[in-house]
């Protein structure tokens, strides 16, 4: 079985973004961009069962500028077996993410799609669920646990409620909470042995989708600001403060 | 003018107050009729609760024997062929609706705007992105399905007053059977819901072990209090995952938070920006949390929480 991977890459999660005075976007520029962390561990993931002898091959799919090949490669470096790049200049929705995807298991056949949750730039947490109603196959989000055998994955999510377990039938979609694993850390010979793995390179544009956005983003603020408060210096001090406010 | 369906979120044959929170934005969004769609397996106890919500104009009821759990493939394809006629659907962004609302969307062939916080207009909309650290707006084509999500932690629960009529929906569609209900282990618990409470309790990494949370639940007894932990504490074992709080965990919006024990990431902080007052106490002072506590108490947990109990009385 083939596992498809979304490896997205995105503002590292330790960047205190910064919205530009004009409104126009957020700072970019110098900034460290990194694997997106639920993506890490969709990786992981398929890693684990390529090692478990449940999948042959693991490829990483990254749909996105032109210089994405050094994020690509650090998959490989993981332990992918090859990349796809869909390459386009343009952000991608969720909904055109899922559409490309779609095509993309088209061609791979794959057994498993593992997505992350959410990617942590723009917090959509919607490509995997869409890429499954596209696609009209099951979908596990949320997952921390995974469980592949007879043609099934039984996968525990994390919902508000507590964990809910349920069954999927394969070929699934399966989107990453943080607690599904550990990445494992990208060792040296393997960033040398990744220079040798192929990466596909395909335009956005050939795929024949309908990449039309039509939700479009008109300004960015900063958010409120929550102020420094008053230090108290015991808990009486703290009991008393709370009483004023009606708090206690 | 605008058509709005409302999903409904219920466990246990009870209305999730989370629908109530996406009532109150579909209101903002000054529409026609604000319509509740139910599917369960036995959907009168839920829409009669539904029914009473301000604003809503009708509760339409789709009773399956497929629809006793929240399965988004099953409910998905039932949702896109009842929002026929309606110019927009929203879903609390909750994981119910989290899971739920992009597999719709996707059928209805378009994408959803996640977490709205503020409704600038019918097809104007505020949200978050960057783990809060940038607001943006969003302009919908006005030719297409508006599908969200409503960021609960923003909208007040709509009042019960009402009085909406239920009808009873026959939707024709499909439904597959490659998805399937094992099993839910739920935690159990008398304190209040973290999502509801107006107050919350939270420990951290600091609080150091799953026996020393006992010390929180305690405190948080004391004041009546839901509990929540940072997701260190979570990842470590102190507390099952439901009690997250956070970007990746819950949003949270109590009128008085103590964060207990935990240091103060941006993640962290993501799920208590609209809290009303936030209480720190944390024997590191430089701790970020300080930055932005309402309160700040510098000391160690252990001996400051007995203390505090004590000065309660
Ligand atoms: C993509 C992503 C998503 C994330 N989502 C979330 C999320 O939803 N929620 C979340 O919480 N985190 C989240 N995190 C993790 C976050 O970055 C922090 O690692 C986490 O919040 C730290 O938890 P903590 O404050 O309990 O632990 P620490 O940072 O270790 O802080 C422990 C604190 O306890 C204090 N302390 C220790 N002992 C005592 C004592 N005896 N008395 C008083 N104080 C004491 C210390 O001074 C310290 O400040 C996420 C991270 C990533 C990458
Ligand atoms: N441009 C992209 N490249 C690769 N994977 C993506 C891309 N966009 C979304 N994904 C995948 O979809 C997940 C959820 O993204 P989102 O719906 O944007 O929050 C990510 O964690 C990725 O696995």
């Amino acid at each position: 079985m083939k596992i498809l991977v979304g490896y997205k890459r995105v503002v590292d999660y330790n960047v205190r973004i910064q919205v530009k005075p004009d409104g126009t976007g957020v700072v970019t520029d110098g900034v460290k961009l990194s694997a997106n962390p639920f993506d890490d561990i969709a990786l992981e993931e398929a890693l684990r069962l390529r090692e478990k002898g449940v999948a042959e091959e693991v490829i990483v799919v990254g749909i996105g500028p032109a210089d994405l090949t050094a994020h690509l490669r650090n998959g490989l470096a993981m332990g992918a077996n090859r990349a796809i790049h869909v390459q386009t200049a343009d952000a991608v929705s969720p909904l055109t993410a899922a559409r490309t995807f779609l095509k993309l298991i088209e061609k791979e056949q794959p057994g498993l799609v593992i997505l992350g949750k959410q990617a942590i730039d723009d917090d959509a947490n919607q490509t995997g669920q869409m890429l499954a109603a596209l696609w009209d196959r099951p979908q596990a989000t949320f997952a921390s646990k995974v469980e592949i055998a007879d043609g099934k994955a039984t996968v525990t999510r994390e919902v508000d409620a507590g964990l809910e377990t349920i069954e999927a039938d394969l070929p699934a979609v399966i989107t990453t909470d943080l607690r599904l694993n550990e990445p494992r850390f990208i060792k040296l010979p393997d960033i040398m042995k990744a220079k040798a793995k192929p990466i596909d390179v395909i335009e956005l544009g050939s795929l024949g989708i309908d990449a039309a956005d039509h939700i479009k983003t008109t300004h960015y603020a900063a958010p409120a600001k929550r102020t420094k408060g008053v230090m108290v210096k015991d808990a009486a001090e703290l009991v008393a403060a709370l009483k004023q406010k009606g708090l206690l | 003018m605008s058509k709005i369906l409302v999903i409904a979120e219920h466990l246990d044959g009870k209305l999730n107050g989370a629908t109530a929170r996406a009532v109150s934005a579909a209101v903002a969004t000054k529409p026609e009729s604000i319509d509740v769609i139910v599917l369960s397996d036995a959907p009168d106890a839920v829409a009669a609760e539904a029914a009473k919500i301000d604003g809503v104009s009708k509760v339409l009821t789709v009773a399956r024997a497929e629809n006793a759990h929240t399965l988004a493939a099953i409910l998905a394809p039932q949702i896109a062929k009842a929002a026929v006629g309606y110019s927009h659907v929203f879903a609390p962004s909750t994981t119910f609706g989290k899971d739920l609302a992009p597999r719709v969307a996707a059928l209805l062939g378009v994408s959803q705007v996640s977490d709205v916080m503020s409704v600038e207009g019918a097809h104007s909309f505020k949200r978050p992105i960057y783990a809060g650290n940038a607001i943006v707006t969003v302009e919908v084509d006005a030719a297409s399905t508006v599908v969200a999500t409503i960021r609960t932690a923003s909208w007040p629960a709509a009042a019960s007053n009402g009085s909406a009529p239920v009808e009873a929906l026959t939707v024709d569609a499909t439904l597959p059977s490659h998805t399937r209900f094992v099993n839910l282990q739920q935690g159990k618990s008398d304190r209040p819901d973290l999502q509801g409470a107006s107050k919350v309790v939270s420990g951290g990494r600091g609080v150091g072990s799953k026996e020393n949370f006992e010390i929180i639940y305690k405190f948080a007894d004391k004041i009546g209090a839901g509990v929540g932990a940072s997701r260190a504490a979570v990842d470590a074992g102190y507390c099952p995952n439901e009690m997250q709080v956070g970007q990746t965990g819950k949003i949270i919006a109590p009128e008085l938070y103590m964060a207990i024990g935990i240091s103060g990431a941006i993640q962290h902080l993501t799920g208590i920006k609209d809290a009303g007052t936030i209480v720190a106490i944390n024997k590191d002072g430089e701790a970020p949390i300080f930055e932005i506590a309402d309160i700040g108490l510098v000391g160690d947990l252990f001996k400051i929480l007995p203390e505090l109990e004590a000065a309660i009385g």
